[in-house]
């Protein structure tokens, strides 16, 4: 049997993982690279609705924090292991992204981004007000003392975080290329010419959010074991959620790297500025990117080769 | 007479307090070639509208080969094989011409469809409409001509019983009329029937085996063409008194 490119580069970039947790030895790293991990899984996510179906979410950082949230939740009540935690944070967001695609998805543009950072807003008050995970004092988690055969936790979350994005990565490509791939395109050029097609707009809407949101819950669930301590502020941040714009809009949305390169590329960026100058001024330089790239290259970093590449061959 | 692949009866609807088609009765025979005429405003493409799901009748019923379609939403009237062109091409611009044909493809008719071949399909379908050579160019890239023809190749993609072609030929030149027409000729010819609404007269006579005019949101006239309008009804609605 044929292993395409792809499957080659999954594997390679995990064994590098892998390697890597045994050669570095300054743990800085894993941090930084797991704060780029969570913003790529994040930046996945968001383009899957965003990019490929063409509904723009200001809510990300709701879904972010409810996968927070219940794994708090069902670590202090259940006391169970981190992937079982992940598995219930994916349960319960894609749950909120169906809720929400049922309520909203009849709603277009502007209209459908204003209500889910409505929703944000909601579910924000609601965990503030909600004293069994600490309400609007945050809870602590501490750190568990199993790491698998891994010499610390963070090197154990990085592996974690690593093969979470590589799984999201191959979940976004396959989607990107396949026949729901097209409907989801077809939904974002014309939905009237998509339903005309044939297309069941509605049903693949809410397959789109359901799967968005069950990534970014994905993406939100070891975030308390990696800061230990979490409240309603730092998880619902407007921050996650403009990269979660951002990182797409720069790298390009209707492919399925783009998000990857634009979440490498922004994260990376954010993670040497804030050591090397100042933790300010990575929200500026995001800001900066953004700008720039809507006005001069809308299409994004894969837009841009793309086009180059097109040109070439004239 | 063969058996009817659209019956519409009594078919009414009303935007707020206007009433843009008023008890409509419409039958259309297997593989019948309809004409739809009438003045701008006359309700022609808000029939089309209910018939292909787009807006749905608030009176009437709807029967497509035999099945009640009058509150199925629009993507299941497509599986059933009922296509439509719109007046103002809905081109998927981000896509080239071919994965425009394959959304039809894998939708509309996924059930008629040879699910490895959907590229030969594609093929196909470009090659009767004549936009082989653009297969692989953004539908964006098109040429006015060509993009209806993209409208008419990707509703004869979703391999329809019935196809409604809403003004394809609405601005197009004496020869490009002809090129739109040979098409409709053709797939009518595989036992399609066809509704073509169009402004076009010359190409309505030589299409339709039977005319319908709508005036108003009513119909004043349906039969023979050239009874039609020879209609002293029809030709006051045009021309006025």
């Amino acid at each position: 049997m044929k292993i395409s490119a792809f499957w080659i580069c999954i594997a390679v970039i995990f064994l590098g993982g892998l390697a890597f947790t045994e050669v570095a030895t300054n743990e800085y790293y894993f941090t930084a690279l797991y704060v780029i991990l969570q913003a790529t899984i994040m930046a996945i996510a968001w383009n899957i609705l965003g990019g490929f179906t063409g509904y723009v979410n200001f809510g990300s950082a709701a879904f972010f924090a409810v996968g927070a949230y219940t794994a708090i939740a069902l670590d202090k009540a259940l006391g169970l292991p981190l992937p079982l935690l992940i598995v219930a944070a994916a349960v319960v967001c894609g749950l909120i992204g169906l809720g929400v695609g049922y309520l909203t998805l009849r709603l277009k543009g502007v209209y459908f981004a204003i209500a889910t950072l409505a929703m944000a807003i909601v579910l924000e008050t609601l965990v503030t007000n909600w004293t069994y995970v600490g309400g609007a004092r945050g809870a602590y988690i501490l750190t568990p003392e199993n790491h698998l055969w891994f010499d610390s936790y963070i090197q154990m979350l990085f592996m974690l975080m690593l093969v979470l994005t590589l799984g999201s990565v191959a979940i976004s490509r396959k989607l990107n290329s396949s026949r729901l791939g097209r409907g989801l395109a077809a939904i974002r050029d014309d939905e009237v010419a998509a339903e005309c097609a044939g297309v069941p707009t509605l049903r693949l809407k809410l397959i789109s959010t359901t799967v968005m949101g069950a990534m970014m819950g994905v993406a939100g669930a070891p975030y308390p074991f990696f800061v230990t301590f979490v409240d309603p502020v730092s998880a619902f941040n407007l921050f996650v959620a403009v990269n979660a714009i951002a990182m797409p809009m720069i790298g390009g949305t209707a492919h399925w790297i783009g998000p990857v390169i634009g979440a490498l590329l922004v994260g990376s960026m954010q993670e040497i500025i804030t050591v090397n100058v100042s933790s300010e001024l990575n929200v500026l330089i995001v800001g900066v990117m953004l700008v720039l790239f809507i006005s001069l290259a809308p299409q994004g970093i894969v837009g841009l080769v793309q086009k180059h590449v097109l040109r070439r061959r004239r | 007479m063969s058996s009817a692949v659209l019956q519409v009866t009594g078919l009414t609807k009303r935007f707020g307090g206007f009433v843009a088609l008023q008890g409509i009765d419409l039958h259309l025979s297997s593989g019948e070639r309809l004409g739809l005429i009438g003045p701008n405003g006359s309700g022609k493409t808000t029939l089309i509208n209910c018939v292909s799901g787009a807006l749905y009748n608030d009176e009437g019923t709807i029967v497509f080969e035999n099945e009640d379609i009058t509150r199925t939403p629009p993507h299941q009237r497509a599986r059933l094989g009922l296509a439509r062109s719109f007046q103002i091409p809905k081109p998927f611009h981000s896509m080239t011409v071919l994965e425009n044909l394959r959304v039809p493809l894998e939708y509309a008719a996924w059930s008629r469809s040879e699910h490895r071949h959907i590229v030969d399909e594609a093929m196909a379908v470009l090659e009767m409409i004549g936009l082989k050579h653009r297969a692989n160019v953004n539908s964006a890239a098109l040429t006015q001509v060509e993009m209806r023809k993209l409208e008419l190749a990707r509703a004869l993609a979703a391999k329809p019983r019935l196809l409604v072609s809403d003004e394809a030929m609405a601005g197009l030149s004496g020869s490009e009329v002809d090129e739109i027409l040979e098409i409709l000729l053709a797939l009518n010819a595989r036992g399609v029937a066809v509704i073509m609404i169009e402004h076009v007269m010359r190409a309505v006579m030589k299409f339709s085996e039977r005319i319908v005019v709508l005036v108003a949101g009513r119909k004043i006239a349906d039969g023979d063409p050239q009874a039609v309008v020879a209609n002293e009804e029809v030709i006051k609605a045009y021309l006025g008194e």
